[in-house]
């Protein structure tokens, strides 16, 4: 696969640290279903996320992951609590906010290219600047030579990808990922986390990672926050001090067999399954 | 392709090629598709026993034409541009009706869709409107309107039009929730949203409406031809029936579903092209 070359953001990078970027304060979330029954989905929780961090996050399913993503993409009304991104409180999405969904959600309409470019044809970015850019993340995500396809002739992995280059083509400074890389096979699957930890060193970026994977979650993560099940509160926060330059040996050393030891336990203890 | 395996789907492929003798390559596709050998077979059995019934009995040809009377009718018609004349007649009214009844309906369906405010306003007469049947209101506009094109294209549009407002309606309703959320974690405006995803998504229910709504459009159009007009296809099935030539009124008849598979057929091709992308044709297509 190409390498895109990804522009650095100006806003500190991992190394420099300390300015917060998404900040949860008891927050909580709680459904109404049809039939006036209150769901608690969520919470109370309370989360500091520093700019440029990377924050893995894993939980039993239906623990919430999904739902606290989209609080925090300003998709949905809290129920409680306050979310803050950059120190202020939000109601409604933001602008520099990119975001994988569960499932890849492209407009089938669209050939792969004019999918990537969409986020770009909305915000009103330079268009040739903005197809330069889908071009090298279509390359990254191994996809050069399906610009002109349509999802429809695409494999779901596949589509996934085209996915996860739409949410870049924009730069944003945050990015939000709901489990973007389920539907790939192994092979894939590491390829991309590689390139995925590679664009957020080069770039600074803030992502927030749910996964069912625990060494994905290890992997990729500066932190590693465990949800309880239903209502998904902090289980164990994990900090992960392996050294920052991780590859596919890493996952073979000690110290990560013991992040990963830690978080399947504690995982375990909550009732939640692998 | 160099691997010399050979399978019997690429046996099959292969003999297209004039490897097996023609007579059993048609056996092949009559096996797969018999339908192409039962369809004309049952033209040929129902109008062979029709022309039989009439010829034994001897009915008069005022009261039912057989097959060979209406045929002789048809070519004598044609022939003379008297079908073709009042056809294109017929056929123009419900076009333009058509047309008027997709841009107001597609208009007035996204108008709705967006704002529920007008939804609840309009939704009581837009009932009451729909379950009037909508024929009874013919004689009103060919008295407003007289007795040319004017008043049966506003009929055709009439009728065409609530088939394709109730899809557009219900089509912009149906749009995947998923999609309008990827638009605003983008902060798309409600347009961009309208634009972009709601209005494509709900193309291929808008044009299952359009479909009935042109069959609707011929309907309406001869409706108000029987009510008053001067020419049209409809003027001149009354005109045949009042002089007894029921040849000539089945001959008309066989026009007009002519008329009505042709416009099936070209919307079916513009569906085609524009949504290869839907589920639906993408199956058809292969
Ligand atoms: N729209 C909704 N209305 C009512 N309840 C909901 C709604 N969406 C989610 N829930 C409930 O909230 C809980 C959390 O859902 P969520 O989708 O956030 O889980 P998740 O952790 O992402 O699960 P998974 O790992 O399976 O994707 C679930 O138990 C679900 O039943
Ligand atoms: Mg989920």
């Amino acid at each position: 696969m190409q390498r895109a070359k990804i522009m650095p953001l100006e806003r500190p990078g991992p190394a420099a640290g300390g300015a917060s970027a998404i900040r949860l304060d008891e927050l909580e979330k709680v459904y109404e279903t049809r039939d006036g029954k209150r769901i608690q989905a969520l919470g109370p929780l309370s989360l500091d996320i520093t700019e440029g961090e990377f924050v893995s996050i894993v939980g039993p399913s239906g623990c919430g992951k999904s739902t606290l993503l989209r609080l925090l993409a300003g998709l949905m009304d809290l129920t409680s609590g306050r979310v803050l991104i950059r120190d202020r409180a939000i109601a409604g999405p933001q602008k520099d906010i990119g975001m994988v969904f569960q499932s890849p959600v492209l407009l089938p309409w669209k050939t792969a290219l004019d999918n990537v470019l969409l986020p770009a044809k909305v915000l009103g970015l330079d268009m040739a600047a903005s197809r330069r850019r889908a071009d090298e993340l279509l390359a990254m995500v191994g996809l050069a030579d399906f610009h002109e396809k349509y999802p429809n002739e695409l494999s779901g992995g596949m589509q996934q990808r085209v996915a996860i280059a739409r949410a870049l083509v924009h730069e944003p400074s945050i990015l939000l990922m709901d489990e973007p890389f389920g539907a790939l096979d192994a092979m894939t699957r590491e390829t991309m986390n590689l390139e995925l930890r590679r664009i957020w060193r080069e770039s600074g970026r803030t992502i927030v990672f749910v996964t069912h994977s625990i060494p994905e979650a290890v992997f990729l993560g500066t932190r590693v926050l465990v949800l309880s099940p239903r209502p998904g509160r902090i289980a164990d926060l994990v900090e992960v001090d392996l050294p920052a330059e991780r590859d596919l040996d890493t996952m073979a050393s000690d110290r990560f067999g013991q992040f990963s030891r830690r978080i399947r336990s504690q995982f375990k203890s909550q009732g939640g399954l692998e | 392709m160099s691997s010399q395996i050979t399978t019997p789907a690429a046996q099959a492929a292969a003999s297209g090629d004039g490897v097996l003798p023609t007579r059993a390559r048609r056996r092949g596709l009559l096996r797969e598709h018999p339908e192409y050998l039962l369809v004309p077979l049952l033209f040929v059995v129902v109008v062979g026993v029709w022309e039989a019934v009439i010829r034994f009995f001897e009915v008069p040809i005022y009261l039912f034409p057989a097959p060979s009377d209406i045929f002789w009718a048809l070519v004598d018609r044609l022939g003379s541009g008297l079908y073709i004349e009042h056809g294109l007649h017929t056929l123009s009214e419900a076009l333009l009706g058509f047309l008027c009844a997709a841009v107001a309906g597609i208009t007035l369906g996204s108008v709705i869709a967006q704002f529920r405010l007008v939804e609840k306003t309009l939704y009581p007469y837009l009932i009451a409107i729909q379950t009037t049947p909508k024929v009874a209101i013919a004689p009103l506009f060919i008295m407003w309107f007289g007795f040319g094109m004017t008043s049966k294209v506003i009929i055709a549009a009439i009728v065409a039009f609530f088939p394709i407002l109730v899809n557009v309606i219900a089509g912009l309703r149906s749009t995947d929730v998923q999609r309008i959320e990827l638009m605003q974690s983008l902060r798309a405006s409600k347009w961009q949203i309208f634009y972009m995803v709601r209005l494509p998504s709900a193309l291929p229910m808008i044009f299952a409406g359009l479909q009935i709504a042109i069959i609707f459009a011929i309907l309406g159009a001869i409706v108000g031809e029987f009510v008053g007009s001067n020419a049209g296809l409809g003027n001149l099935i009354l005109q045949m029936n009042f002089n007894l030539d029921t040849a000539g009124v089945f001959g008309a008849l066989v026009c007009l579903s002519a008329m009505g598979i042709t416009l099936h057929v070209v919307m079916l091709r513009i569906q085609r092209r524009l949504l290869f992308w839907a589920d639906e044709s993408k199956v058809t297509e292969v």
